[in-house]
């Protein structure tokens, strides 16, 4: 008999659990590329529009402000119920990855456009004067000036999201967008197979766990100052 | 003006020793007509520079002191339009900067290098890319020619072994450095120094305004600095305006100013550059017998030996009290205060201030 089997003696097929792991993290890779793609611009708007930057817009700033307040404040849970309509919409389905995709970037591309904000934040007002001293446009100066200042600051907001992303695909788990929440919630909590929730909370704990010394390891290669 | 010197017969008197430099005669690079600034608090105009009107010369290097708060940040960034005047005009050049749209603004300010108190540099980068950042800003593309370039600046500033360091492994004098080169990169008539030494300990400023004065004389670059430090205005300075409280109380040629002080802020500023002076005004003297003078010198009269020359012709004595010889930028000055006794004084002292010395009598 396999050790495995011995102390696992409920899981039979650790091919599912394998493809449940390929599918969080492919859940993980879209959402996560998708939420910078999205919440990158989204902070930088909230950053230049802010009182007193450089092209301060009190009402698009307020409006912006406003609905990224209001996605952060529904709960995941239940934003991926409100949302169906829209994802089927988007994608034709409510389930499985492409499903989970819609709902997640939704969900963390405002939290990320949050910390991009407070990132920026941190670039030097005076390497800013510095710029618009040498005759940079305002596009030369995010581009050049507070995206490559802020990439420390960046990078350990895209961790940071990652890791929350890795909270939501689980979550998703319990409405049917598969991956590891959805093997925890099948057979851990509806079918009361102790050993499938030990497996994925182990899964789910090394994930994080590597996510955030990747992000770590970045942060610090970044770090000048 | 005091006592107009024997200098001046000799050689003509360069513009920028002149407090008012004759208009239209000399090219001003820099020409503020009628500005003022306010700022807009709480919905109340709080003004931070009255009215004023300034030219500021092609080649020189011009000096704004002021204590913090009192308006020289604001006047810098006038220059550059980083700050707007609330009215009137600004030039540079031939450009009247405050009808600029944006576009040709920041053409303009291509044209001018600016260099800051904490240096402002981006932390990302390396030196030589914080150097070539402007040519990459103006659109240079061309590897081998910011390459080029960078190496050049680099190696004016005296930082050639540091091109590929990073902001944070560099000291302060070194980051002032690559804030002067990349200052030049795109070869500008005009610098901006905000504070460029306040930041730095006394060898660093030193070496600094060093390499200012030689972009000055080398490169033929106009250098308009602010500075709360009237020594930084003595090393550098041609020409100095005087600010207090948000308007310029004071202006002239720095010798001038230095020598001869009018404005209370200026002495204020003189005496902290002269700790001795301000320790050798009359009061310890009363007591010396004699006419107590302050002789001032400049220039070639520091040079000559007139004080013994007339001392032996009129038979006067002199006791020293205190006394300085220093450097005006290059132009050497002396200024001694000496009691002087015998018969014929008035004599002795028509004889000095033929020899170009300017005399101030503190007490007879």
């Amino acid at each position: 008999m396999n050790p495995l089997q011995k102390l696992f003696p409920s899981i039979d097929d650790w091919g599912e659990i394998g493809r449940a792991c390929v599918d969080t993290l492919l859940m993980l890779g879209g959402s996560l590329a998708l939420t910078v793609l999205i919440g990158l611009p989204l902070g930088v708007l909230l950053y230049l529009t802010g009182k007193g930057q450089l092209r301060p817009m009190p009402k698009l700033y307020a409006i912006t402000s406003l609905l990224v307040n209001i996605l952060r404040s529904v709960p995941f849970i239940i934003l991926m119920i409100v949302l169906m309509p829209l994802t089927y919409a988007l994608v034709g389905t409510k389930l499985g990855i492409r499903g989970a995709i819609p709902p997640l970037v939704i969900g963390a591309a405002p939290f990320f456009a949050r910390l991009v904000e407070t990132a920026l934040h941190e670039v030097q007002q005076g390497v800013i004067e510095a710029s618009q001293a040498m005759g940079a446009s305002l596009w030369q100066i995010v581009r050049h000036v507070l995206l490559p200042e802020a990439r420390g600051g960046l990078f350990a907001g895209i961790t940071v999201t990652a890791i929350a992303l890795v909270g939501y695909t689980a979550m998703g788990g319990a409405i049917g967008s598969g991956g590891l929440g959805d093997l925890a919630y099948r057979y851990g909590y509806l079918s009361y197979k102790s050993d499938y929730m030990l497996v994925t909370v182990v899964l789910l704990i090394v994930l994080v766990q590597a996510l955030q010394m990747l992000g770590d390891h970045i942060v610090m290669r970044y770090k000048r100052s | 003006m005091g006592q107009s010197g024997s200098i001046r017969h000799r050689r003509p008197r360069p513009w920028h020793r002149m407090a008012h430099p004759p208009a239209g005669h000399f090219p001003a690079v820099i020409r503020f007509v009628d500005v003022h600034k306010s700022y807009r608090v709480d919905g109340r105009d709080v003004p931070a520079l009255q009215p004023f009107s300034l030219d500021i010369m092609d080649g020189e290097v011009f000096g704004i002191i002021g204590l913090s708060g009192a308006g020289k940040s604001t006047l810098i960034r006038l220059i550059n339009l980083l700050e707007r005047p609330s009215g009137g005009h600004v030039f540079v050049g031939d450009t009247e900067m405050t009808a600029l749209a944006e576009p040709a603004l920041r053409a303009q300010r291509r044209r001018i290098g600016m260099i800051f108190q904490h240096f402002n540099l981006l932390a990302s980068q390396t030196a030589a890319d914080n150097v070539a950042f402007p040519l990459r800003l103006a659109g240079e593309r061309d590897a081998g020619v910011i390459r080029a370039r960078v190496d050049e600046l680099l190696a004016r500033v005296g930082l050639t072994a540091h091109a590929d360091k990073y902001p944070s492994q560099l000291s302060g004098g070194q980051k002032q450095r690559v804030g002067i080169a990349r200052a030049l990169a795109n070869r500008p008539a005009l610098l901006l120094c905000d504070e460029a030494t306040s930041a730095l300990d006394p060898q660093t400023t030193a070496s600094v305004l060093e390499l200012l004065a030689e972009i000055n004389r080398e490169l033929k670059l106009t250098i308009v600095l602010i500075t709360h430090e009237m020594d930084v205005v003595r090393r550098v300075c041609d020409r100095v305006a005087v600010l207090d409280a948000g308007a310029i109380v004071e202006r002239g040629a720095v010798a001038d100013v230095f020598l001869h002080p009018q404005h209370p802020t200026t002495k204020r500023f003189v005496n902290e550059a002269l700790p001795e002076e301000a320790a050798s005004e009359l009061a310890p003297f009363v007591r010396v017998d004699g006419r107590i003078l302050r002789l001032s010198f400049r220039g070639d009269a520091t040079l000559s030996p007139s004080l013994s020359r007339v001392a032996r012709e009129t038979g006067v004595e002199f006791n020293l009290l205190a006394g300085r010889i220093d450097r005006i930028k290059d132009l050497p000055y002396g200024q001694l205060t000496l009691a002087m006794q015998g018969a014929r004084t008035d004599t002795a002292l028509a004889m000095l201030r033929e020899a170009g010395i300017e005399i101030e009598e503190l007490h007879r």
